[in-house]
This record gives structure tokens, C-alpha cells and sequence, in this order.
């Protein structure tokens, strides 16, 4: 069996950062590994681990600096991973999930796996729609917002909880091959060990351009364009405290008090 | 240009989301002096459509398929009913059931696809605002086509109002029964546990400032100085620190305390979900631009290390 597992390094921006253009200026901006797939890749490698003839490969869409990031999920338990970068990639501008399933679908194609596990969302852009939208390209059954997951091999079904607003979750039985939307929360992520830090160098990372994919610049021309960045302006009319922390918990506690609170 | 809107249900209820969309698509719709469609799949599409008959609304569809959501039958339905009705917009919610079937919609349609709108105009593209990087930045997307599918943020735009004298008609989907691969088994509440923080007055919720689990501790503190309860923000549920009772947010609890103090909780959408209703919210975050602001009424800029201890020493 074979799992395939999506990653994207995403950017956490400071407290205080500038805009520059279309873009937060780089001085601003920390890569790490999107939260919800860290918990999709643990869930892969918990599969692999339940069983001896599985194999778990990494995807990423990122340029060579993103390689980092997937050593990451390497260092984890993910066996081997493929990352697909080119020009044309780069001259892309925002990826839209149709893009981004386009690209990972091509790869799919090649690897031929029976389960998908990718985020819920990334961290920065928040899209939520790429792994549906992988599903569909791949002509596979999905389920979004999985928060557990109970695979039944023999008969080729996953058994899943999705997790619903409101502290209801919905369980579905869904057919695979599928894709499944990991929600953060549905294990506990391993932190890498130094072993695994030392393996995850030599395991092997395939690069491929869109060209061995047999795609093209004309298959990552995205209809959505960015046209303009902005902080937004508060909607908010909080009264700051400001001073020492003894003087800002004083005028706190003042509010606090007028509110019966500790009394 | 027409507006096609689908509205969501669980359990017999209409979320509110749905009467949302009608009030987002009536207003692309008058930019443009145009139609606005909705419809409703599935359950009690009777009484459904009683309900999204609002002002300005132009054309109800029901489908009449189902008690409750499956995304291989919405899926199917909604990419049908767009054909048949060929809207300019097709708004979808930004829920996890609309993010269950949008992207399939639009991929099957092949209509680009932009989710969790905050903003939104017609001009001859759509564009749409949205936000990045936990809310901290705005950007708009031109959409570069003349069809769209948009999957709107709940909670954004206020619900329609008003009764409506839309047509009511019915729509015949063809369901393909062997692409139908997924099957709802059942609901389960989750929770139940010892603490109810949705009975409390005041709540000391913690989020992931608090970087470890030993210095939940100082917030215990605060809450017995101030005789509070504890809630906190995911991740500290996620890391099993906090049993999910504790829960406040979209997937967790909706709380209406009269104090809520937020500790070291950004504000994101799915956490203020679940505590915007309450008399006074209070902000203790480093970060200045973190969008808890945007919704408190007390704030402090500054390390909860360094508050929350002095906060203490006033309630001694
Ligand atoms: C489908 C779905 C459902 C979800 N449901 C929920 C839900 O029900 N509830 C929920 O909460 N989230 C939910 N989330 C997750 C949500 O998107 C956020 O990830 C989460 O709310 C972030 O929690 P946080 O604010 O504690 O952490 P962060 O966003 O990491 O914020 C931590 C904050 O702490 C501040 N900070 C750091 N150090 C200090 C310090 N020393 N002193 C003061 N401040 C400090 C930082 O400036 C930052 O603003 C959901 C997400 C999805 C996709």
C-alpha cells in the first residue's frame, strides 16, 4: 500500500512587519512546516508503522529553499518525498487550488497511491480546497476535516469522523483510494529524532520539473491575480492599556472589579 | 448576472449561513441588477424554502434528495443545478461541509474557485477579498473569468430578512447512485465531560502564547484569584493539555460569558466564533496587530508573563 502525504512549508509573519508590494518582505517572514500537515504526515507514517508493505512519500510544490522543510517530514517517518519546482512555477504568482491539485495530481499519477492525506488548510494562504480538488482531478473519494481515522484495508474503506462546527462530528465510511483533509488534533505529532534527523539526509528526494510531469507553463497559469496587500484597518475601538505590567494589570483590575469580577 | 446560492442544514435546522449567503449574493446581484437564485438539497426543503424566501431573493430550487448532507450527492446536485441555471456566481459556505463539496463543484464545472470571501464585487471579473496569514493582511483576487464559484465566510455578512415572494419550483437531479462512494453513518456529540464553560460568568481562556504545559499553572491562578473558569484556544486542546470541553471556538464551544480574557489567543476566525457574543472582551497578547484586537474592548500589548502575574497580585 501506499500513502501519499502533501507538505508545504508556509510563512509565519513577525509582530511587526512591513508590506512590500504584493509581498511581506522576506525580513519579516519565518518558513516552517504547515501545521495541519504536520499532523498528516503522523498519520501516515501511523499507518506505515501499523503495517509491514506500506510505503509513505512526501509531495511538495516549493522552490530548492522549501527542501528544508520536507527533510522535516523525512526526519519523521515519511520514507522517500518528491518536490516539483520550475520556472515557470516560480512565475506563477498565486497558486489557486486547481493549480496546485493539477501539479500534485501529475505526481499522483506517477506514484499510483491508494491514500492521500493532506492538510485541511495551509497555514498562510487557507484555501482548504486543494485536497478535494486533488480528489476530484484523481477521480478518487475524499472526506474533508478528518479528525480520526480507522482504516480497514481489507475491504478498502476508511472509516472516518470529520469534525463538524459546533462540537459535532459527522462519521462517514468512505471508499478508497480517497483523499483525506487532516484536521490538527487527530494525533499527536512526533517531534524528529536526532536519528531520524541524521536519516532523513541520505533518503531520496526526487525533483521534478513541470516538464517531466508532462506539464506545462500553460497548465499553472492560475485565473485568480493578486492585486493588492494591505494591513487591515482595525474594526476595533479596544481601549490599551499602556505603562508597566503592574500599571496595566492595576487598570485592568479596575475594569475587572467594576464587572463584579473577583468579588 | 445571476447569483446562485446553496444553502446548508444539519439536523432538520438551517445554519445560519445559508440566510448569510442570500444577503452577500443580493448584493453582487444589485451591483449588477441582477437575479438572485438559492437552493436547498435535501431534508425538509419545504420548510427550507420557507425560510430562504427572503427579501430579494428571485428563485427558490429544492432538491429533494436525502435527509441529510452527502457530498457525492451535493456534489452531483449543485453541479447540475448550475448548469441548468448558469449563474455568474455560484456562493457556496466557507463551512466544513461547503469545503466538503465546493472544490469538487468547481472543479467539475471548471470555474475557478476562491474560498472564505470577507469581500466581494462584480465588476466585469469577480473579485474577492479574503485574508492571509491568520488575518493578520487583506488581499483582493481579480478572478480572470466570467464565471465563478465562491465559497463565503459565515458570519461575515448579516442574514437576509424580510418575506420574500421568490418562485418555489422544484429541481430533478439525476443521482448517479455508483459515484455515491461515501456513506454518513451517524452524528456524535463530542464532550460531556466535568466543566461547563458555557455556564460560566467569567472565563480565563489560554492560548498557544502560553508555549507549555507547566505554565497553564499561572492561568489556574488567575482564574481562582478572579473566580473564574479555565477555556482555552485549539491548540492547547490538540496537545491533550486541556481536556476538549475547554474548547472555545468554531469546532469547540460558543460562550457567552460576561468577561472573557483572552491570554495569548491571536484571534483567529474559528476561535472568535466561539466567544464574540460576549459583554467584554479582554486581550493580554505581545502581539499588536494580532486580530484578538479587532474584537476586544480592553487590550493589553504586552507578555502575559509578565500581566498575568501582577494581574494575580492585584486579586490577592
Ligand atoms: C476547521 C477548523 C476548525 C477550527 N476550530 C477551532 C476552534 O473551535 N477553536 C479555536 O480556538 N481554533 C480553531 N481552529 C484553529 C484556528 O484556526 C487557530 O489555529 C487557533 O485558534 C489558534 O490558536 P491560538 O490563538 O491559541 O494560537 P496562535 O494563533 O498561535 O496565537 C498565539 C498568540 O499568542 C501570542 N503570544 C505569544 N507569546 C505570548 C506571550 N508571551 N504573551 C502574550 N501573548 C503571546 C502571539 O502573539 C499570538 O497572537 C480551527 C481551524 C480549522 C481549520
Amino acid at each position: 500500500m501506499k500513502v501519499l502525504v502533501t507538505v508545504k512549508e508556509v510563512a509565519a509573519v513577525d509582530d511587526e512587519f512591513e508590506i512590500d508590494g504584493l509581498t511581506i518582505d522576506d525580513r519579516y517572514v519565518t518558513a516552517d512546516l504547515n501545521e495541519w500537515d504536520e499532523y498528516a504526515v503522523e498519520a501516515a507514517v501511523q499507518i506505515r508503522e501499523a503495517g509491514d508493505d506500506v510505503e509513505v512519500v512526501g509531495v511538495t510544490i516549493g522552490d530548492a529553499d522549501t527542501e528544508e522543510t520536507i527533510r522535516q517530514a523525512l526526519a519523521k517517518g515519511v520514507d522517500r518525498a518528491v518536490r516539483v519546482w520550475d520556472d515557470a512555477l516560480a512565475d506563477a504568482g498565486l497558486l489557486d487550488p486547481e493549480t496546485k491539485a493539477r501539479v500534485l495530481a501529475a505526481v499522483a499519477a506517477e506514484e499510483d497511491p491508494d491514500l492521500v492525506l493532506t492538510g485541511v488548510q495551509s497555514a498562510d494562504d487557507g484555501f482548504g480546497a486543494t485536497g478535494v480538488t486533488l480528489a476530484e482531478k484523481l477521480g478518487f473519494e475524499w472526506a474533508a476535516v478528518v479528525n480520526d481515522l480507522d482504516l480497514d484495508r481489507d475491504a478498502g474503506v476508511a472509516h472516518v469522523h470529520r469534525e463538524l462546527e459546533g462540537g459535532v462530528e459527522e462519521l462517514t465510511d468512505v471508499e478508497l483510494p480517497a483523499v483525506l483533509t487532516i484536521q490538527t488534533g487527530i494525533n499527536e505529532p512526533r517531534y524528529a529524532s536526532l536519528r531520524g534527523i541524521r536519516q532523513a539526509q541520505s533518503k531520496e528526494l526526487t525533483e521534478y520539473t513541470l516538464a517531466d510531469l508532462g506539464l506545462d507553463a500553460g497548465d499553472v497559469d492560475s485565473p485568480l491575480e493578486q492585486t493588492s496587500l494591505y494591513e487591515p484597518e482595525s474594526e476595533g475601538d479596544a481601549t490599551v492599556f499602556e505603562g508597566s505590567a503592574e500599571e496595566t494589570a492595576a487598570e485592568l483590575a479596575g475594569v475587572l472589579r467594576d464587572r463584579g469580577v473577583g468579588q | 448576472m445571476t447569483v446562485l446560492t446553496v444553502a446548508e442544514h444539519r439536523r432538520g435546522e438551517l445554519r445560519d449561513v445559508s440566510r448569510e449567503l442570500l444577503t452577500a449574493g443580493r448584493q453582487v446581484a444589485d451591483a449588477t441588477g441582477g437575479e438572485l437564485h438559492a437552493a436547498v438539497v435535501g431534508g425538509d426543503v419545504k420548510a427550507f424554502a420557507d425560510d430562504l424566501n427572503r427579501d430579494g431573493v428571485d428563485r427558490i430550487h429544492t432538491v429533494d434528495d436525502g435527509a441529510e448532507f452527502n457530498h457525492d450527492v451535493y456534489t452531483q446536485v449543485v453541479t447540475q443545478l448550475a448548469e441548468a441555471v448558469d449563474p455568474d456566481l455560484l456562493l457556496l459556505p466557507n463551512s466544513v461541509n461547503g469545503l466538503d463539496y465546493a472544490p469538487a463543484v468547481a472543479s467539475r464545472l471548471d470555474r475557478p474557485l476562491v474560498t472564505d470571501a470577507v469581500g466581494l464585487s462584480m465588476g466585469e471579473e469577480p473579485t474577492v477579498t479574503r485574508e492571509l496569514y491568520g488575518s493578520k493582511v487583506e488581499t483582493t483576487i481579480d478572478v480572470h473569468a466570467e464565471r465563478a464559484v465562491v465559497t463565503v465566510r459565515p458570519a461575515e455578512w448579516p442574514a437576509a430578512e424580510g418575506t420574500g415572494d421568490a418562485t418555489v419550483e422544484p429541481f430533478d437531479a439525476e443521482i448517479d447512485e455508483s459515484a455515491v462512494r461515501s456513506t454518513v453513518t451517524g452524528f456524535e456529540e463530542v464532550g460531556g465531560g466535568e466543566v461547563d464553560i458555557t455556564d460560566a460568568d467569567v472565563l480565563v481562556s489560554v492560548g498557544r502564547g502560553i508555549e507549555e504545559e507547566e505554565n497553564l499553572d499561572l492561568i489556574f491562578d488567575l482564574a481562582d484569584a478572579l473566580d473564574a473558569t479555565v477555556s482555552a484556544s485549539r491548540p492547547i486542546i490538540d496537545n491533550g493539555w486541556l481536556e476538549k470541553d475547554r474548547q472555545v471556538g468554531q469546532s469547540g464551544k460558543v460562550v457567552t460569558p460576561d468577561v472573557y480574557i483572552a491570554i495569548g489567543i491571536s484571534g483567529a476566525v474559528q476561535h472568535v466564533a466561539g466567544m464574540k457574543g460576549a459583554d467584554t472582551i479582554v486581550a493580554i497578547n505581545t502581539d499588536p496587530n494580532a486580530p484578538i484586537f479587532d474584537i476586544a474592548d480592553y487590550g493589553i500589548h504586552d507578555d502575559l508573563f509578565e500581566v498575568v502575574p501582577a494581574l494575580i497580585e492585584e486579586f490577592r
